[in-house]
């Protein structure tokens, strides 16, 4: 490690440090006021009453905080629950408003400062690790030491890894009225973009962009003179910072409405839910045009992009999922279990998650179009189990706090409803493929132990023939590292796509085909 | 009903396993047993470097997951043959067991070369061929290394320098020839990667060969003597300079051999029902003009597998290789060949074109014969489509029509450098030709490397 490098690591782990300590700052103080102004007018006066034994007291921890609050809320609907009064129990959850609104803490007087010690000092310092590496050394392959790492091999700083990224999850989706500091902290910057408060949404979205870049820095370094790696970074870096992060804020300060025009259905599972389609329709020209573009995306861009492209027009190049896993998920997708088990694994999987969202989204414009009759109940239950099951669970706590256990692909692979439809699209109509070259195989194993998305690559390139997989997402780094030049992505005729030439090229005594 | 014959396979490298696979494929009641004393599983032994420098572990070498050979139903025996007793057609193993066979396949490989050096068996001197060469490797380097001395400019020299600078051991490479694999590559490109090699650190002797290995107290290697009398400290020593048919246990029985197993085109060996292949099989005669009686090439390996086992099936035909190809790695430049390039030619017999690249970093050649027609090509830093190349070495095709096509046989990702471009212009201002330069798409314009 260079002077640079250990300067650079030492400031991404203050920062982290910081960022952890954060959440714990403060005190928190309740008073009449604040419940009526961060509840729904409907229950403004239950919640006032309910939470009256909170007046006045002061909280020294975020714990103490919200264990009272849970106490004094969950003893009012528990009490209707046991009494079956379910239209009189109070659904909403307002402990994250709450909090927010009853934290005193250094963090919310000068949040610009924590934000520079925390996600200042952890982004300047991954940037001063990144900037410089593989400097002293002619480009080429850079996998030096990844199966010696503790990190990059299931190691302990593994281990510790995904634990952070879980806990993280965990904490965002399900308890997220205990960052409230964390929000405080980018509340400023949420201010100046859209104009509005900062949620535990923005923070999120901010340190997902963050990332993506300090680690987009990283894959232009490991992969210097690699042109196709290069342009695909750039790219979903910039559609993660652009679509993703800015162009929705900017269109709420617009008061437009929030809207990231890359995000398509099914992977943007709530597209047809009624409050999106109310939105749209609300919102005049705008709305409308985002409407029919989501609409399109799904019926003809994802179709026809596909057939000229492959899926990695999207997965590789575009999607903000996609764009983390190949920045910070790129040490890790090594990772990936390459076993015939785990591709059968794979398909069920995938292809349930699909038809999930499918029949719920189905259900969803059936109890549209029906007036909300007499699917009403289904649909909700649907959304719930949906959200809960797929949106937060797979997608993020498995999606991405499995990185470091099974890979950077493991919500792409198994659960992604898009790349299933993606990849049915790429199986069966589409010019992509990733070209073997005859006979220079040497079945080294390279190109499968570096694809993320665990296909065995290696079992084609021996044969001689094309690889023609669904889940290929074109990341294109089997053709990198293979020694031997023999894997081209390339889109061309339908033609022998699937090609039959001798596995061996050059054996005039005999021609063997796969 | 008589039972199905029992073919047993010596050696679970790639020869015996494309035999053995193919073996399957076509006959699915012949029972195939594989024999390696080296590993269970088959590995890809190219790989092993990598398994060095952390690229990949060890089962990720293996191209075939352990529930395969149960399902082709190709039983794998672990254990070392002593000796094979060709009158009672039966292996005896070195725990003593024995195995009868009915035909038996001889893919043994290789062992490095080592050519009676003094102290050349010294703890810390060792070759690179098989995992428990690896296995030995890791141990020799995992502490107190301040030098290593690679002997023998090769393929597998250049792999263990590769290897050693990753535990940031400084190599001292000591070559016989005048230029690194100058037996085999022509001078420009000979020094295309002897200029890689320096650029990676590693001290580079050419025309330097080793002489004796002195060893210290303890029985370990503490420095060589160089022919050029130089002594230089180190304590570790890779023996790459070549390597040998691996057929120690078969000499003086009944079968016939001298380098190799003495085959013939049926690869059948001189005892009925034994055949060799791999590298460890020597022909009567070279299989063609540009190739040796001894093919020590993964492909050629892949390809006598394949041969033999159509000849145990089906009606025996003769090995026939077409159009050579090999491709290799020097440490971060990638190298191919396609057809017959020799280090040297004489002046006035051939067409000579070579182009390099301002980087000196990637090449290319091409030579034809006296009426232009294409013989064969090197290229370094970029790839070629094998299957444009073949045909057009097959075919004969001229230097312009390669030129005319280049950019259909280039096969490097989407957004490279396209250096066929130069070559193509370079080609047309020495040897005119029938062709336009390719020109960029807009798209390499827009955001595709520069040449």
């Amino acid at each position: 490690m260079t002077w640079i490098e250990k300067i650079g690591l030492g400031l991404f782990l203050v920062g982290l440090t910081t960022f952890l300590v954060i959440p714990f700052l403060g005190t928190y103080s309740l008073s009449e006021e604040q419940v009526k102004a961060n509840t729904k007018a409907i229950h403004q006066d239950k919640m006032a009453e309910i939470l009256a034994p909170m007046y006045g007291q002061e909280y020294s921890s975020n714990f103490s905080f919200l264990s009272a609050f849970g106490e004094n809320f969950n003893a009012y609907n528990d009490d209707l629950k046991s009494q079956q009064l379910w239209d009189e129990v109070i659904w909403d959850d307002y402990s994250f408003a709450l909090a927010k609104a009853g934290l005193k803490s250094p963090v919310r007087d000068s949040p610009w400062l924590f934000f520079a010690l925390a996600i200042g000092l952890a982004v300047l310092g991954g940037f001063l690790y990144n900037f410089r590496q593989h400097a002293d050394e002619p480009e080429g392959i850079k996998n030096n030491g990844i199966f010696h790492s503790k990190l990059k091999n299931r190691g302990w700083i593994g281990m510790i890894t995904g634990f952070f990224l879980i806990l993280f999850y965990v904490v965002l989706y399900w308890f997220p009225a205990y960052l409230v500091n964390l929000v405080w902290m980018v509340n400023p910057i949420s201010e100046m973009i859209s104009g509005n408060p900062a949620s535990q949404w923005f923070l999120y979205g901010l340190i997902y962009t963050l990332a993506i870049i300090v680690m987009g820095i990283r894959m232009f370094r490991k992969y210097r003179g690699n042109k196709y790696q290069q342009l695909r970074t750039a790219s979903v870096m910039f559609f993660q910072t652009a679509f993703a992060f800015l162009i929705p804020e900017v269109l709420v300060l617009l008061n437009q409405p929030y809207y990231d025009f890359k995000n398509i259905w099914p992977l943007d599972y709530d597209f047809f839910y009624d409050y999106q389609i109310a939105t749209f329709l609300s919102s005049g020209g705008v709305g409308m045009f985002m409407l029919i573009w989501g609409i399109l995306l799904i019926i003809i861009g994802v179709p026809v992009f596909t057939y000229f492209f492959g899926k990695r027009w999207y997965c590789s190049w575009v999607c903000g999922c996609g764009g983390l896993a190949e920045t910070v998920g790129d040490p890790f997708r090594q990772l990936s279990d390459k076993s015939v088990k785990a591709w059968k694994y794979e398909r069920w999987i995938v292809h349930s998650v699909l038809v999930l969202a499918v029949v719920m989204t189905g259900v969803t414009i059936a109890n549209y179009f029906s007036g909300f009759s007499f699917l009403g109940n289904v649909t909700n239950q649907l959304h719930s189990f949906y959200g809960f099951a797929i949106g937060s669970a797979f997608a993020g706590v498995v999606g991405t706090g499995f990185y470091p256990f099974m890979g950077n692909r493991v919500w792409c692979r198994f659960g992604c409803p898009l790349a299933a439809y993606l990849g049915i699209v790429q199986r069966f109509k589409s010019r992509f493929r990733i070209t073997t070259n005859g006979g220079q195989c040497i079945s080294c194993g390279n190109c499968s132990t570096y694809c993320e998305m665990g296909i065995d690559v290696r079992w084609y390139a021996q044969r001689g023939q094309n690889i023609v997989r669904s889940s290929c997402v074109g990341c294109g780094v089997c053709s990198a590292v293979c020694p031997r030049g023999v894997l081209k992505l390339e889109n061309g005729p339908e033609e022998n796509r699937i090609n039959d030439l001798p596995i061996i090229i050059g054996n005039d005594s005999i021609k063997i085909h796969a | 009903m008589p039972q199905s014959p029992h073919v047993v396979i010596i050696g679970n490298g790639i020869s015996g396993v494309t035999c053995a696979r193919n073996l399957r494929k076509m006959d699915s009641s012949v029972r195939i047993t594989v024999i390696s004393g080296e590993s269970k599983y088959f590995f890809s032994r190219t790989a092993l470097m990598y398994v060095f420098m952390g690229h990949m572990k060890f089962e990720h070498t293996q191209p075939y997951e352990n529930h395969f050979w149960d399902k082709s139903r190709i039983e794998l025996k672990e254990a070392w043959v002593e000796t094979v007793d060709f009158a009672k057609k039966s292996l005896v193993f070195k725990s003593g067991e024995t195995l009868p066979y009915d035909t038996l396949v001889i893919a043994t490989g290789s062992k490095p070369n080592k050519f009676g050096w003094p102290g050349q068996e010294l703890k810390g001197v060792q070759g690179l061929y098989s995992k428990q060469d690896l296995e030995l490797m890791e141990e020799n380097t995992q502490s107190g290394i301040q030098r290593a001395v690679i002997v023998g400019g090769g393929l597998i020299g250049i792999e263990m320098a590769e290897m050693l600078a990753y535990k940031k051991i400084p190599v001292t490479f000591l070559v016989r020839e005048s230029g690194f694999w100058n037996n085999i590559l022509p001078k420009e490109e000979s020094e295309l990667v002897g200029r890689h090699i320096l650029e990676h650190h590693v001290d580079l002797r050419l025309e330097c060969e080793l002489k004796e290995i002195l060893s210290d107290a303890s029985g370990r290697v503490s420095a060589v003597i160089t022919s050029k009398g130089e002594k230089i400290d180190c304590q570790f020593v890779g023996l790459t300079a070549g390597v040998t048919p691996n057929i120690e246990f078969l000499k003086n029985t009944d079968l016939e051999v001298d380098r190799g197993v003495k085959v013939d085109e049926y690869f059948r060996t001189n005892v009925p029902d034994v055949y060799a292949i791999g590298d460890c099989a020597e022909f009567d005669k070279a299989p063609a003009p540009d190739r040796r009686p001894i093919e020590q090439v993964w492909y050629t390996g892949r390809m006598h597998g394949e041969t033999l086992a159509h000849n145990l099936c089906h009606e025996p035909v003769p090995y026939r290789p077409g159009v050579w190809f090999n491709s290799a790695k020097f440490l971060d430049i990638e190298y191919q060949t396609y057809g017959t390039v020799p280090a040297t030619w004489e002046e006035g017999q051939l067409k000579n074109f070579y182009w390099e690249h301002s980087s000196g970093k990637v090449s290319f050649r091409m030579l034809m014969d006296l009426e232009g027609k294409v013989l064969g090509v090197n290229n370094f830093g970029f790839r070629l489509r094998h299957e444009v190349m073949d045909r057009a070495i097959r075919e004969k095709w001229s230097g312009g029509k390669v030129m005319a096509r280049l950019k259909h046989a280039n096969f490097d990702p989407e957004f490279f450098a396209p250096y066929y471009i130069s070559i193509q212009e370079a080609f047309k201002a020495e040897f005119g030709g029938n062709f336009h330069p390719s020109k960029k798409t807009f798209i390499q314009k827009l955001f595709g490397a520069k040449v």
